[in-house]
């Protein structure tokens, strides 16, 4: 899915995480705020990665400031930002590349 | 067949907000019988589409240990309600909230739409239950045919905020704003044979109010109540439950008219009570809710 224009979700509560997409050209790039960096930076990008994957999102670039979000509530944030960028709202594939 | 779930207890239904993750992620430490996860007025209206996702994946990926999962659509008079549905029986819920139902017609277009999604993502047909919530004066008013409008609806629920706009009243403290919608709605719960709750009470501040309100309905006949705290699931579930002394005399009125039936005697007296057939339903209830509420030790 092609990254069209700006789109941001989530919060900065506790427990939830804020990502935003912009487009982008050469890849993915990716940039992580978390208090829990150091024990579970590479388990956020991991799923980052993995949901920007599922949604074939191959330019873009991403932020993500995390609050100790649960992985469920990561993925949740990077699909809906991407849906958002894509202006689509309906009819969404649940449980096909949401999952 | 009738679905296996659909009586099941449901003393306690706490609403959670969807678009909190740190609300969703693990109410089942509160041991509420059902929690109900609101995508309708809890969510602002620019983040129903945020709402949904978080509810799929907490539906998919979050062990609520046993607890009811109930989803709060938004009113037929909204655009969101149709994704609201794929969403719900897409992850897996156990039973969709109707909000602002007023028909039969009402429940009947929901039940459609959510026959297309099982079908749509694969779930047996049938497995997703309903309830619906009453909130105006006419809801109140129609409230027999809702209960009698769908084999996978489970009950009605007052929703008081709404209701009382409707009736151009307030929610006063006093319970005397909503004494003829529960009478209603429970006398016509009871003729279709599903299940009826209270209103949520808002003032945490006023818990002895509260424990009131709960005893009061509990008297009136309704299952349980809606919640909006953790704190009032304790309250609710020791006023629900039957006592020691009531499931003990429960007991003796089942042996004892079973006894008493097979010797022709019609009327007798249970610790000095007159005692005849007509107890021996509500005793049998007794015992059913103290088996459900896990306090039943006996053999009946």
């Amino acid at each position: 899915m092609e990254i069209k224009k700006a789109a941001m979700a989530g919060t900065l509560e506790s427990s939830d995480a804020q990502v935003t997409v912009e487009p982008g050209t050469d890849g993915i790039q990716l940039s992580i705020e978390s208090s829990v960096i150091h024990q579970f930076g590479r388990q956020i990008k991991a799923t980052v990665m993995e949901t920007l994957s599922r949604l074939e999102v191959t330019d873009a670039k991403v932020t993500v400031v995390d609050k100790g979000a649960l992985d469920c509530t990561l993925k949740a944030r990077v699909e809906c930002a991407v849906y958002r960028s894509n202006g689509i709202t309906e009819n969404l594939p649940w449980g096909g590349v949401i999952r | 067949m009738s679905h296996p779930y659909k009586k099941r207890l449901r003393r306690s239904m706490m609403f959670l907000n969807c678009q909190k993750p740190g609300l969703i992620k693990d109410p089942y430490i509160y041991k509420p019988d059902s929690i109900m996860l609101d995508l309708e007025d809890a969510v602002a209206e620019n983040q129903k589409d945020a709402a949904r996702y978080s509810l799929y994946h907490a539906l998919q990926e979050i062990d609520y240990r046993g607890v009811e999962r109930v989803v709060r659509i938004n009113g037929l008079d909204t655009p969101h309600w149709k994704e609201d549905i794929r969403v719900c029986v897409a992850g897996g819920a156990d039973t969709i909230r109707i909000a602002k139902t007023e028909s039969a017609k009402d429940v009947h277009t929901v039940e459609e739409h959510v026959l297309a999604a099982e079908r749509e993502f694969g779930r047996p047909e049938g497995s997703t239950l309903l309830m619906a919530a009453l909130e105006s004066c006419k809801g109140v008013l129609h409230a027999l045919e809702v209960c009698e409008s769908s084999e996978r609806l489970i009950g009605i629920a007052l929703s008081g905020g709404d209701y009382t706009k409707d009736l151009q009243t307030v929610i006063t403290g006093t319970g005397v704003e909503l004494q003829g919608a529960r009478q209603q709605m429970i006398i016509a719960a009871r003729a279709a044979g599903v299940q009826c709750w209270d209103t949520v009470f808002t003032n945490l501040d006023a818990m002895d109010v509260f424990e009131e309100e709960v005893k009061m309905i509990k008297m009136m006949g309704f299952d349980g109540k809606s919640l909006v705290n953790p704190r009032q699931i304790d309250i609710v579930h020791k006023i629900f439950t039957p006592t020691q002394k009531e499931i003990i005399f429960a007991e003796k009125v089942v042996r004892e008219i079973d006894e008493k039936k097979a010797l022709g005697i019609g009327v007798f007296t249970v610790d000095g009570k007159m005692i005849d057939i007509a107890f021996y339903n509500g005793a049998k209830r007794t015992i059913d809710l103290a088996k459900a509420s896990g306090v039943y030790e006996g053999d009946l």
